[in-house]
């Protein structure tokens, strides 16, 4: 039972991982309806900013919020200057100029940084009290920040007038622009929050899985699952399909099946629980009119 | 104008019946024959990756058929591709069958997989779909990896497949010609070509006929579809496991080509490389599936040489072919007068152009200038992500949309008196990229 408890636990804490980037991808897909497939590369790009002002003498803390910014502000700028002109192409156009974000974000990294693996600090030091037999300091503090995430972009949503206004572009981008919306930069500022929880994401992974320029691609495919086995357009169902997804992958290679077969194995429960209920299994169930 | 009015009618009416325009198939010969001239032409490399390009046009294809005409992303066709060049490899190292009869049976097989998958695939839409053909790609290698298949697939080690010899009845005709005697590689490209021409010709057939319609039809509004009698799930699983034979055939002809198969040619990146393709070349279009597929062949190489020239050279270049794309825009935007074109853009527009194209041609011609020109080039990757987005910016229906918005721009400009073809055209432009995607 012990070890099925570590399991779990540590299960859990890899979920909040991929509970924090299906947040993100929650987060564009609500009020673009784009998957941004090249969310996990800049998360990626952002923690290498973040590892290059550690190595100069930055505090960790304060690396970690120059890192946010940083992000938010230059995804900001992206989405104005390299997605907003594709606003009446079709999807798939979009779908490739991710892609090629994704790969220019993945050269750029490998070019400017190296492709030799990096070890990241960890803030929590390891003899934390809140360390323990079955999780880590680290693990421990992960789920934390997860679970803060989740609260900050929850009261931000839910209480502030720009949260609001977010909410009202993202339903219904006409009306809204009536009332005296600004769509468009409110659509550029979602980007931004993705990208800063990205960040967070991903300098939450990289004590673990280390830091080079391909870290982020099992990752990013995680988050898809997690996010459309939440349900695509419910961030509580994307955070709770991370956890989800997180403990199935541990369970399924520690009991199942061999460690090399579990991401097969985890995408597979994935796609049949799609089957079944095809809008994820908190989302909104789409009704086409005639 | 009134003869002009007449033609392009009879002419649009002649293609909404599926017609053919009376140059179409002489062009097509004339097409197949120059094809079929090039293996004698050109040098083995070229050859091969000539030969490349025909195997990823099938691929390329069968992604068209399912993405561009029947709606559903597919972001797994490598998973096909690698079912239809293992079952060759398996084949040809297992049992004693003709290397030419496993291409028929991948193709069959791969038909079958790919119904199958297709019908659970029925209730998933949009990205739930792209999830789901994305966690076939992410498997297929890891499967061809696992220790139980080990005996058929030689896990990580792979198969070696040989390459087939030419046919003994070959040579005599060779010799006929005055030709040398015909090599393998020679002889698999001769064999693709007609794979190739055969599933263009089917593909055209069942596309431009009622079958196409009906899959054209469920694309843009199923309910619809629905009522007027298409059984919506019969063709949307048969488009499944059509498309996947199209890219099993091509698996297994590019397993010849290879002469090796192993689960790491065929990662998730492969499926993603189709689909880049296919809309690069023009989702909704047959004949844009050649130039996908070119694409996907020859630019990573040429991002590689880009990356290897001097900085200079590179920026150079990049910045005449930024200015004199603003030059254009800037001619056409105050041709147009667009609104949103006032006093001050275009001037500024102009000038920036005209800057950029001067800096750029000093960068290439006056050693002076070259040495202000930034002293790195940007890895390949890099090159390639911007091709990538600039091209979508240029062409978001891809290469066949293009033409095909430009060839209606320029009928209409023809056939209507001046003054009126601004707007109308602009109509049929954003129809046809309506068409595309979905």
């Amino acid at each position: 039972l012990d070890a099925f408890l570590h399991q779990l636990l540590s299960g859990l804490a890899t979920g909040g991982i991929y509970a924090s980037l299906a947040l993100a991808l929650v987060m564009i897909y609500q009020s673009t309806h784009h998957l941004n497939f090249a969310q996990g590369e800049m998360a990626m790009f952002s923690t290498f900013i973040a590892w290059q002002q550690i190595q100069w003498g930055v505090p960790y803390w304060a690396a970690f919020a120059i890192t946010l910014a940083i992000s938010f502000v230059a995804a900001f700028i992206m989405e104005r200057v390299v997605v907003r002109p594709l606003l009446n192409a079709p999807p798939l156009a979009v779908v490739i100029v991710l892609l090629g974000l994704l790969l220019i974000f993945n050269g750029l990294a490998g070019w400017i940084f190296g492709y030799t693996i990096k070890a990241f600090a960890s803030p929590f030091p390891s003899d934390a009290w809140y360390g323990g037999p079955y999780m880590s300091s680290q693990e421990v503090g992960m789920i934390f920040v997860t679970l803060v995430v989740l609260a900050l972009v929850f009261v931000f949503f839910r209480f502030t007038p720009l949260g609001l206004a977010m909410r009202a572009a993202a339903q219904n981008p006409v009306s809204s622009r009536l009332v005296g919306i600004r769509v468009g930069w409110l659509l550029a500022i979602g980007w931004g929050l993705a990208a800063s929880i990205g960040a967070v994401a991903g300098m939450m992974a990289a004590p673990i899985v280390y830091l080079d320029p391909n870290m982020m691609a099992s990752m990013l495919l995680y988050g898809f699952a997690a996010a459309l086995l939440g349900g695509i357009d419910n961030p509580w169902g994307a955070v709770l399909g991370g956890f989800i997804v997180g403990v199935l992958e541990n369970l399924a290679g520690a009991y199942v099946v061999s460690t090399e077969i579990k991401l097969t194995v985890a995408l597979v429960i994935i796609v049949v629980t799609l089957v079944f209920r095809p809008f994820g299994l908190w989302g909104r169930v789409l009704v086409s009119r005639v | 104008v009134a003869t002009l009015n007449d033609t392009t009618a009879a002419t649009a009416v002649a293609r909404a019946r599926g017609g053919v325009r009376p140059w179409q198939p002489l062009a097509v010969v004339v097409v197949i024959v120059l094809a079929a001239a090039v293996p004698f032409v050109v040098s083995d490399y070229r050859l091969f990756q000539l030969t490349q390009v025909l195997v990823y046009a099938m691929a390329v294809l069968g992604l068209n058929m399912l993405t561009g005409f029947n709606g559903q992303i597919s972001l797994g066709h490598g998973a096909f591709y690698a079912i239809g060049a293992y079952t060759t490899a398996i084949l040809l190292d297992q049992t004693g069958v003709p290397y030419w009869a496993t291409v028929p049976i991948a193709g069959a097989i791969c038909l079958c997989v790919g119904y199958l998958f297709g019908l659970p695939a029925l209730r998933l839409e949009g990205f739930y779909l792209a999830l789901a053909t994305f966690a076939l790609a992410v498997a297929t290698p890891q499967l061809l990896k696992y220790k139980a298949l080990d005996h058929w697939t030689g896990g990580v080690q792979g198969v070696l497949v040989a390459l087939p010899d030419p046919p003994d009845w070959v040579q005599p005709i060779m010799a006929l010609l005055k030709l040398p005697a015909m090599q393998g590689s020679q002889w698999l490209y001769m064999l693709c070509l007609a794979w190739t021409v055969f599933l263009f010709v089917i593909a055209w057939n069942l596309l431009r006929g009622r079958t196409g319609r009906s899959m054209i039809a469920i694309r843009d509004h199923p309910v619809a579809a629905a009522t007027m009698g298409i059984d919506t799930a019969i063709y949307k699983a048969s488009t499944f496991g059509v498309s996947a034979m199209y890219t099993g055939v091509a698996g297994a002809l590019g397993a010849l080509l290879a002469q090796f198969v192993s689960p790491d040619s065929f990662d998730p990146f492969l499926s993603v490389r189709f689909l880049v393709g296919s809309v690069v070349g023009g989702v909704f279009s047959i004949s844009g599936a050649f130039i996908g597929a070119a694409f996907i062949q020859f630019l990573p190489n040429l991002a590689d040489s880009a990356s290897k020239l001097a900085p200079e050279i590179m920026f150079g270049w990049v910045l005449v072919a930024l200015g004199a794309i603003g030059i254009v825009w800037t001619g056409w935007l105050s041709m147009r007068r667009a609104a949103a074109f006032g006093r001050l853009v275009g001037p500024v527009l102009g000038a920036l152009s005209i800057a950029a194209a001067v800096v750029g041609a000093g960068f290439l011609l006056l050693p002076g200038w070259a040495g202000w020109a930034p002293k790195v080039v940007p890895p390949p990757q890099v090159i390639y992500g911007v091709v990538l987005i600039a091209l979508m910016y240029v062409m978001p229906s891809g290469a066949m949309g293009l033409i095909r918005i430009a060839g209606a721009r320029l009928k209409h400009v023809m056939a209507a008196p001046p003054g009126i073809h601004g707007n109308v055209s602009s109509a049929t432009g954003a129809k046809e990229r309506e068409h595309v995607g979905s």
